[in-house]
């Protein structure tokens, strides 16, 4: 999956990141390959939406997103929604 | 006596702008970098008998070179410049920071690390052992709160008392960069390899060229690596507790409860702008200026028996100029009071999130909406607040939409038309002002950046730091800041606008004369051509037009003079309103409310731009939609109400 098909509460893993101009970017706000990200939340109508990587909050878009693979570590039980 | 530069470096949001104001106070000076529009900030500061200067480069998340931003740090700290490099890290968020850190290890630079609001780090259970980070680094390491004075005063006493030549990187480090060279010389030694391959014919897909991101990849992986080592050796993290900047974001960065939470701040900060403090400055000192004072003024120039004309130019030009000036200021200095505590507490970024959406839209971001809401108030504090955005693409389409907007001049010039034309709908009539105004800003955003920008999309990634109370003296300081240039640039700009319309209302060919013959008479005579159609196409028109551009106030003071309207009567019963049928009414308010913005939203957009192409642009294209829009407005309106 993307890590735009997460849902707030999720605990992810990366795996990869999709080749083009974002990659730098996003490897510079420290998604890396193996980085654990959590959603928290999202904006009105669902994007952009809020995750914590290395103990900060970034906000992106799901069109952005979907340039990272993931996979699900946790579904976030009761926080999700949260 | 000594002299050493410090360069302050650091990421977005770590508090570094509130430790250069707190290090240097009012000692600084503010201009750009050579050849790009970053801001560019160097303070003074003298301790213990040494010339400490400071140099505030721009905030970035690292100095990979690839923005204008990042480029300045780049080329300063290599230009050799700085005796100090005082890398100024958020202890909350130590491994992102420590990115940057990395690199500028990597660039042989004299660095320092700064730990920032390391008292909020405490709180939120995160423990760093500086001699442990100092030893793995091998450069010397400090901390500091970011607003005591004290911990400030500490950090001139490490300028002064550090001999930076004593450090030299640690072992870790030093077999660090081996590691990158090594990567980068394989990942060249692949690349060259590959390349002749390809020369001599060979087409596998195990001889095409190696994407440039595969090397950052491969660098990143490494910088992580170390970054990890580094935090395992000297952090201890409690337990992770849910903060209570979660728990604000959960009422106002969350779903749909965060619109009508955005909404009732932004109100918030409109009402105290444009009616409880800002306005009601802005009016006592109006009207102290056009009434005392100028009354006092008036009978002194009386006694002195001095010349009409000179009496005129300096009650009608000059007081009246340098009043309206002087009323903007109140609404400029609240406005930018509550912008930049708002920004100080990390609520703009809430902002930019939740809206996002919407703006996305108009092919704007999310930050776009502040500086587009305070259109409503006022152009020139909208066009200042475009700065805030990230690319050239979104501040420049910002400054150019932002004066469709009905602002705090145009409101009463609406009102007049529209008791003058429509007494009894006026409310409505105004209000689809409003609309007209906000439709217009939309579909021009969209078409600018359609025709203008393509493929100029920056990706929407966005920090939301940690909510935190604003360093007050920052705050006032940066308000203090911004207020002042608006005064100085603009000021000059509206004081000669008002002295070129009393000047050509007041004067002919034939040296001083009555306004139905002056200056402005004629050029309105020629304007009044272009509004044949219009329905409005009269010089007493063209002249209000022309006047409009100075300040949209002018509009309806330069009809009333010009129809000749007395004291007793009032606009309403006036000749005026006689000279317009209902369609025509209607266009010249449509013309009005969009045509080229006044003279100090122009000079603002040219002091934020630094280019005449821009906004001789913004001039000319808002006449132009102006014109069309208020063409198609009476010709349709003449069918409908004949």
């Amino acid at each position: 999956m993307t890590l735009r098909e997460a849902k707030p509460g999720m605990t992810l893993k990366i795996l990869a990141l999709d080749d083009g101009d974002l990659k730098e970017r996003l490897l510079t706000m420290g998604l890396l390959p193996e980085t654990t990200v959590t959603v928290l939340r999202s904006a009105p109508f669902g994007d952009p939406m809020a995750i914590r990587v290395r103990s900060y909050d970034l906000a992106l878009r799901r069109v952005d997103a979907a340039k990272v693979s993931v996979t699900l570590l946790s579904s976030g039980g009761k926080g999700a929604g949260k | 006596m000594s002299a050493i530069t410090v360069a302050l470096v650091g990421n977005p949001n770590t508090g570094k702008s509130t430790i250069f104001n707190g290090l240097t106070g009012s000692h600084q000076q503010i201009g750009n970098w050579a050849g790009v529009t970053v801001e560019k900030k160097v303070g003074h500061v003298h301790h213990e008998g040494c010339d400490i200067t400071v140099v505030d480069l721009p905030g970035t998340y690292s100095a990979n070179a690839h923005s204008a931003e990042e480029r300045v740090v780049t080329d300063f700290l290599t230009g050799g410049k700085a005796d100090l490099v005082l890398d100024i890290i958020d202890s909350t968020n130590l491994e992102r920071n420590l990115l940057l850190t990395v690199q500028l290890l990597e660039l042989g630079v004299p660095l320092m690390l700064d730990l920032n609001m390391h008292d909020e780090a405490r709180r939120n259970g995160i423990n760093i052992d500086v001699r442990k980070l100092q030893e793995a680094l091998g450069t010397p390491v400090v901390q500091t709160t970011g607003r005591e004075s004290e911990s400030l005063h500490h950090l001139l006493d490490v300028f002064t008392g550090t001999d930076m030549s004593r450090y030299e990187p640690s072992r870790r480090i030093k077999r660090h960069m081996e590691q990158e060279s090594a990567i980068r010389t394989r990942f060249e030694a692949i690349q060259a390899y590959r390349a002749e391959r390809r020369a001599a014919g060979e087409t596998g897909e195990e001889f095409a060229p190696l994407p440039e991101n595969e090397l950052d990849e491969q660098l990143m992986t490494l910088h992580y690596t170390l970054i990890r080592d580094l935090v395992r050796r000297s952090v201890t993290f409690a337990r992770e507790r849910r903060s209570t900047s979660d728990r604000v974001d959960d009422v106002l960065a969350n779903g749909f409860m965060a619109l009508p939470m955005f909404l009732l701040l932004l109100y918030g900060v409109f009402m105290l702008t444009f009616d409880w403090v800002g306005q009601s400055a802005a009016d006592a000192l109006g009207a102290f200026i056009s009434g005392t004072f100028k009354e006092a003024l008036a009978a002194t120039l009386e006694r002195l028996a001095v010349a009409d004309w000179l009496r005129s130019l300096v009650l009608d030009g000059i007081v009246d100029g340098v009043g309206s000036v002087v009323a903007f200021v109140p609404l400029i200095f609240v406005l930018f009071f509550c912008l930049n505590f708002l920004e100080g507490t990390g609520y703009m970024a809430r902002v930019a999130f939740v809206m996002d959406p919407v703006m996305r839209c108009v092919g704007l971001t999310g930050k776009a909406i502040m500086p587009l809401m305070m259109g409503f108030g006022c152009a020139v504090p909208a066009i200042m607040a475009a700065r805030t955005l990230d690319n050239r693409k979104d501040r420049v389409i910002a400054m150019l939409v932002a004066p469709f907007l009905t602002c705090g001049a145009k409101l009463p010039v609406m009102a007049l038309l529209a008791t003058m034309f429509f007494p009894k709908s006026a409310s409505n009539v105004v209000f689809s002002m409003y609309v007209i105004g906000l439709l217009m800003a939309v579909c021009a955003a969209k078409a600018l950046g359609k025709a203008l920008f393509k493929g100029e999309d920056a990706p929407f990634l966005l920090e939301l730091p940690p909510y935190r109370w604003p360093d007050m003296r920052s705050v006032l300081y940066e308000t203090w800041v911004e207020g002042r240039g608006y005064l100085v640039k603009a000021g000059t700009v509206i004081f000669a606008a008002c002295l070129m319309v009393w000047f050509l209302s007041n004067f002919n060919l034939g040296g001083w004369a009555p306004e139905s013959e002056s200056f402005l008479a004629s050029i309105g005579g020629g304007m009044a051509v272009l509004f044949r159609l219009h329905g409005f196409g009269t010089w007493q028109i063209g002249a209000a037009i022309t006047a409009g551009v100075m300040a949209k106030e002018f509009v309806i003071a330069t009809l009333a003079v010009l129809y000749g309207v007395g004291e007793a009567e009032g606009l309403v019963g006036s000749g005026i309103a006689a000279s317009f049928t209902a369609a025509s009414a209607y266009a010249f308010m449509v013309f009005s409310q969009l045509y080229t913005p006044c003279v100090t939203a122009l000079a603002t957009i040219h002091k934020e731009t630094g280019s005449w192409r821009w906004t001789g642009f913004a001039a000319l294209y808002t006449f132009a939609a102006a014109w069309a829009v208020s063409l198609l407005v009476y010709q349709v309106g003449r069918l409908v109400v004949g």
